[in-house]
């Protein structure tokens, strides 16, 4: 591997905003916008499926306080999507900002904005409402073909050619492969074959989602929103109001974390409306139970899964077909179902001779679903790897020996992945790595603890994508600025995971300057160069590769203005930091008076922007182990030791790169063992608060130990590939091997509960 | 959506006569911690708050602790005296709530008032032979004060715990760490028997004595085992969303037996 | 009603609702770094001190705050200062919405308990949700600002 060493890249700098955010300082949509502004909130269907026959809000209208109502009659029909994708959107256009017909409990049916909180609420409670209730499709088994549509509006449609009819409450559909599945599954010794469910859990950041709208001083509508993705938010927000894109300015402050859902625009087409309508400024603000009921989880997946092998242990073919429900929308439905095939099966690339990848993805009247770190690869590898655990027992393999033998390695093509290659893959290495941190050979026995309890293991390795190949666009706009520091403009969203920093990182090392020399920016549609947003893991790759770019380009405008100050030829003189010298060492002009210059009688502008795209989108690898221990009279699943090694590349920064592997992981385990997602009867989630949906505290998650086995990818930034994705997908295959492991039981559906278990046991011993 | 509880008028009593006045009125409200009453989509009267009177004590007699109804679920945690006691069971069967903040909150009048179904402080309570303190109504054995009406309008005042305990065990299960419990166990050895209690069955905790004298002649694996059986057939379990009623029966002969041995160990 | 109170020292009063909760009332008062992440008292990112002691101010009515001292992060930032150099050398803040209610948290434990063992800790912040970092870098954190100070001992 190539070993290079880099000054600021690669170095564990301090977070650009870390401090104010340790103290407390205002810093979010709620914090920064004013508290004098229409209060907005949102009348919810109670109902799975219902027309609104009647929605009177007359007495609503008169209470003290309330500036508007709004209901179906008020918006403009013209469908569209929420979801935060690059257009034209692969998520067809299904929505209206409110609906006669409502699609699942807590779809919007009215919005009321009003002075204060305590007359929008009272409000809330004086619309009547007369629903004609209809029978919804719940169980998205049932989905395709059935005679209820989700969808019968005539005016649905879908901009690209990705299998979708709203006549057979089709979201998307379609099949793809390489070589003669059915054949080399045929003659293959072992084949396992089974199906894998993940529900639809929640991103559940601390921060739900809120925006701020009002008119600016040139009649425009300023949206300050919480969201990754201010340039989608631009054009959602014009098809939803069908008003030009010019008349929209977007900006993100802070935000409380993302992981994906808020690349879909939640909260923000409520007070945009009604500060387009009333010219008032609005706020809303998602409470909790909204976060949870009316938002965008992950798409609940039943994934099947055929892996056939020789007695070796050779896997020779993959067979994947993904049902994925997206809900009442097709927010990110077409996407992310892609990912369970193509970013689960490229793993064994090894010696695989034929793979099938087909899927559908069906609308239903649960919520839409959406983006969740991981985007439909995370169910995939759960999936995938389990089957292929099953399978290195039913052959006799330990479970790391059979990855060892048909893992992709670095310089193959990936077939499944879009023939795209692995440039760069430290796999193996991570593997070998995470074995010996781990201690494999002496944590996999069962080992009997006494009163019931049994530790063992469990193994797991993952892949994701860095950006979305061909589509996603980062950019960077950097200028020299007086002293001699530096402005960098990004479009790209630091949503807690320290892009900011990474990129002024970038921005240093190529200025060779110190990171404190470089003041980001960001986002803002108005003032940031075009930048697709911050997700599927795409910042640090192509977003880098942009800020790479303009760094190269001003130091040239910066060689121009001082050749002119030098009085030679550009030619003649070098970039060298803090200042630019003649290449002879005769002369040299000080960055500072450079900056100077600029600013008095210059003509060329000390500032570059630079655009990035990548024809192909570099895998992040990684392994992880997990150690459990197991309670075999209660069935109760404790984690103790998880150790990850990763190969994301460059980490450009190890710590956040860390902290980014261990938020994945614990993620990883809350949705393995903890998060459930249960419905009522008349359609209703159970687990609408964090009461109820219970993500991991610091007492469940044991101890993490995280490595890096770095590769260098040549088409990234500085060899960087993605980490943000790809740490949430091992735990729930690893720790499902370990339960099997100790069991005897695969539990194919998560969360693996302890009742689960304690009847899997049961069960076995019967 | 709406807010959740809206409050017209707040009230700090004076006396226990005035907030006992207060609350005959049915739209008005004690506060305890106020955690759960939070949670609740109501509209209250006035909300009769009760901190000025000086129930955050815990009291050390001769025969017994006398608790105030305003001790937070924390202060239990971390009493000396209290956990000396309970072999450490009043720390084990509230460590498990939420969060050390939430503790301070919640107290203990506010705990047994709402008998919860899931309530780990009433689980152990009821296995310490506690009794209540009401305003009107006087003391009675917390096991009656469970079986009231929920209807009742008086003020929960303290709670007595004699000195009665010899050994306590506090067990529970949960899903994941300060999720409600989807069982609890409390098992005291005192006055000479054993008193075990099961709560968060879902329905609230309820008290078993062991009247088939399966433990008279000591506690052993088979004994304990035995004495699990008969509790686990005894109780009635139910289902909700953490767990079914099977279930939460398998476990209570696991946590019963358990605690049974745990018993025997600290003696 | 009016209520009288102390905010991060200083004597305020004011007139609030009888429902008005104590969250609302002092991020009305300036205090913005007081979070709410959720309404059912799970999640931590409320935390204030009240005469001291840490509670959530989610759930706690302006109107029995009256007569007592709270403290929000605002109040605290030289002895919060002290330690949460440690917690962004890990790069645990991450997004930094749970990061109040956990530092204020934090400033509890190290008052109660100036030399706890990892396992005190985590049971300490139990109480305090993070969805970002997983935990183990704000224990570093921690960890490293107690060595640091075993170090000037």
């Amino acid at each position: 591997m190539v070993e290079r060493n880099y000054r600021v890249v690669n170095q564990p700098v301090r977070k650009k905003d870390a401090m104010q955010l340790l103290l407390g300082k205002p810093a979010y949509v709620d914090d920064v916008t004013p508290k004098d502004c229409l209060v907005v909130k949102v009348l919810r269907s109670p109902h799975a499926h219902a027309l609104i026959e009647d929605i009177n809000t007359d007495i609503a209208c008169k209470v003290s306080g309330i500036v508007a109502v709004y209901t179906w009659k008020d918006v403009p029909n013209k469908r569209f999507t929420m979801a935060g994708q690059t257009f034209p959107e692969p998520s067809p256009y299904d929505r209206l900002i409110l609906d006669r017909r409502v699609r699942f409990v807590g779809d919007a049916v009215a919005i009321v904005a009003g002075e204060t909180e305590k007359a929008v609420d009272k409000a809330l409670k004086l619309i009547k409402v007369q629903y004609e209730v209809l029978e919804p499709v719940m169980d998205f088994h049932t989905a395709k073909d059935n005679p209820i549509l989700v969808h019968p509006e005539e005016n649905w449609r879908s901009l690209c050619p990705v299998g979708a009819d709203n006549k057979r409450n089709l979201c998307a559909s379609e099949t793809s492969g390489h070589g003669d599945v059915d054949a080399v599954l045929a003659d293959c010794e072992e084949v396992v074959e089974h199906t894998y469910r993940v529900p639809a859990v929640n991103q559940a950041m601390m921060e739900t989602f809120r925006t701020y709208t009002e008119i600016d001083h040139y009649g425009r509508l300023h949206v300050v929103s919480s969201t990754q993705i201010v340039f989608h938010v631009r054009r959602i927000l014009a098809n939803a109001l069908d008003i030009p894109k010019s008349k929209i300015h977007v900006e993100k402050p802070r935000i409380g974390g993302g992981f994906g859902a808020k690349q879909t625009v939640v909260a923000e087409v409520y007070p945009a409306f009604v500060t387009w309508k009333t010219g008032r400024a609005a706020k809303m603000i998602y409470t909790r139970e909204e976060s949870q009921i009316a938002a965008s989880p992950r798409h609940e997946m039943e994934v099947t899964v055929r892996v056939g092998a020789s007695r070796d242990g050779t896997i020779r073919a993959i067979d994947v077909y993904t049902l994925s429900n997206t809900g009442a929308f097709g927010e990110h439905g077409p996407t992310t179902v892609g990912l369970s095939g193509h970013k689960s099966i490229p793993l064994y690339t090894g010696n695989l001779e034929a793979h099938r990848f087909a899927y559908d993805v069906v609308y239903t009247n649960h919520q839409s679903s959406g983006a969740y770190r991981g985007y439909g690869a995370t169910q995939g590898i759960f999936a995938v790897e389990c089957a292929v655990t099953e399978l290195a027992d039913r052959l006799g393999i330990d479970p790391v020996a059979i990855r060892e033998q048909n893992m992709v390695r670095e310089g193959q093509i990936m077939p499944a992945y879009y023939s795209e290659p692995a440039n760069a893959c430290a796999l193996d290495r991570c593997m070998a790595r995470c074995k010996e941190l781990f201690g494999w050979d002496e944590k996999y026995p069962v080992r009997d603890m006494g009163n019931g309890k049994v530790r063992t293991a469990g193994v797991a390795m993952a892949m994701q994508g860095s950006g979305i190949s061909g589509v996603d666009v980062g950019s960077a706009t950097i200028k020299l600025s007086d002293e001699g520091f530096y402005n960098l403009t990004i479009g790209a969203a630091d949503m807690g995971t320290g892009c900011d920093t990474i990129l002024a990182q970038m921005a240093a090392e190529c200025l060779d300057c110190p990171v404190d020399d470089i003041a980001v920016f960001g986002a803002d549609s108005d003032a940031s160069p075009y930048d697709s947003g911050s997700y599927a893991s795409s910042t640090t790759y192509v977003t880098g590769k942009a800020v790479e770019k303009a760094c190269e380009q001003l130091k040239e405008n910066i060689c121009t203005v001082a050749a002119g100050m030098l009085d030679c030829d550009v030619a003649e003189v070098e970039f060298a930091g803090k200042a630019v010298r003649r290449l002879d060492g005769s002369d040299e002009v000080s960055l500072f008076d450079i900056a100077t210059k600029s600013m008095c009688g210059s003509g060329t502008a000390v500032q570059a922007t630079a655009s990035h795209t990548s024809p192909i989108s570099p895998p992040p690898f990684m392994v992880g182990m997990v150690e459990i221990e197991l309670d075999r009279e209660t069935g109760q699943v404790d984690v103790l030791d998880y150790v990850a090694v990763v190969d994301c590349g460059t980490p450009v920064n190890p710590n956040l790169a860390r902290v980014q592997t261990e938020g994945g992981i614990v993620q990883g385990i809350g949705m393995a063992l903890f998060e459930n997602i249960q419905y009522t009867d008349r359609g209703a989630l159970v687990e609408n608060s964090l009461m109820q949906y219970k993500i991991p505290t610091r007492l469940d998650m044991g101890r993490l130990r995280v490595e890096f086995e770095s590769s260098y990818e040549p088409t990234g930034p500085f060899g960087a590939k993605s980490i943000g994705e790809i740490v949430i997908n091992t735990p729930a295959p690893a720790i499902a091997h370990a339960v099997w492991h100790a069991t005897g039981v695969w539990h194919r559906e998560l969360p693996i509960t302890p009742e689960k278990v304690l009847w899997g046991i049961k069960k076995g011993q019967a | 959506m709406g807010k959740v509880l809206s409050i017209n008028q707040y009230v700090r009593a004076q006396s226990l006569d005035e907030a006992y006045t207060l609350c005959q009125k049915k739209n008005n409200v004690v506060l305890g911690g106020m955690l759960w009453l939070k949670m609740q989509r109501r509209t209250v009267g006035t909300a009769i708050d009760l901190c000025d009177l000086g129930l955050d004590q815990i009291e050390e007699t001769e025969t017994d602790y006398r608790i105030g109804a305003m001790v937070s679920l924390r202060a239990l945690e971390t009493h000396e005296g209290l956990a000396a006691l309970t072999d450490g069971a009043m720390a084990e069967a509230v460590r498990h709530i939420v969060g050390v903040q939430f503790r301070n909150g919640a107290t203990l009048g506010g705990s047994l008032w709402g008998r919860f179904g899931f309530s780990d402080v009433l689980t152990l309570f009821l296995a310490l032979g506690a009794r209540v303190r009401l305003h009107h109504a006087g003391e009675m054995a917390l096991a009656d004060f469970a079986a009231l009406p929920r209807t009742t309008r008086d003020i929960l005042v303290g709670v007595i715990v004699p000195k009665a305990a010899e050994r306590v065990v506090y067990l529970s299960q949960r899903n994941i760490s300060t999720d409600f419990p989807v069982l609890t166990v409390a098992l005291a050895a005192r006055d000479g028997g054993y008193t075990c209690v099961v709560g968060a069955r879902p329905m609230p905790a309820a008290v078993f004595a062991d009247e088939q004298g399966v433990l008279a002649q000591g506690i052993t694996e088979d004994s304990a085992r035995a004495f699990a059986e008969d509790i686990a057939s005894r109780a009635v379990f139910g289902s909700n969303t953490r767990a079914g009623a099977d279930y939460r029966r398998e476990i209570c002969k696991v946590l019963v037996r358990r605690a049974a041995l745990a018993l025997a160990k600290e003696g | 009603m009016e209520i009288k109170l102390t905010l991060n020292g200083k004597p305020v009063s004011a007139s609030v609702d009888a429902d008005t909760l104590l969250i609302d009332f002092v991020r009305d008062h300036g205090c913005y770094s007081v979070k709410r992440g959720c309404e059912t008292a799970n999640c931590g990112l409320c935390t204030v001190l009240m005469d001291g002691t840490p509670v959530l101010s989610c759930s706690m009515l302006a109107a029995r705050a009256a007569g007592h001292h709270i403290q929000t992060l605002e109040g605290l930032q030289e002895e919060a200062a002290d330690f949460v150099g440690f917690i962004a050398d890990q790069g645990a803040e991450q997004c930094g919405f749970c990061n109040p209610g956990f530092v204020m948290n934090t400033v509890a434990l190290l008052r109660e308990n100036p030399d706890p063992t990892d396992d005190e800790i985590r049971a300490y912040l139990a109480g305090n949700l993070c969805r970002c970092s997983g935990y183990e870098g704000q224990l570093r954190g921690i960890r490293a600002y107690l060595d640091s100070r075993k170090g000037e001992a």
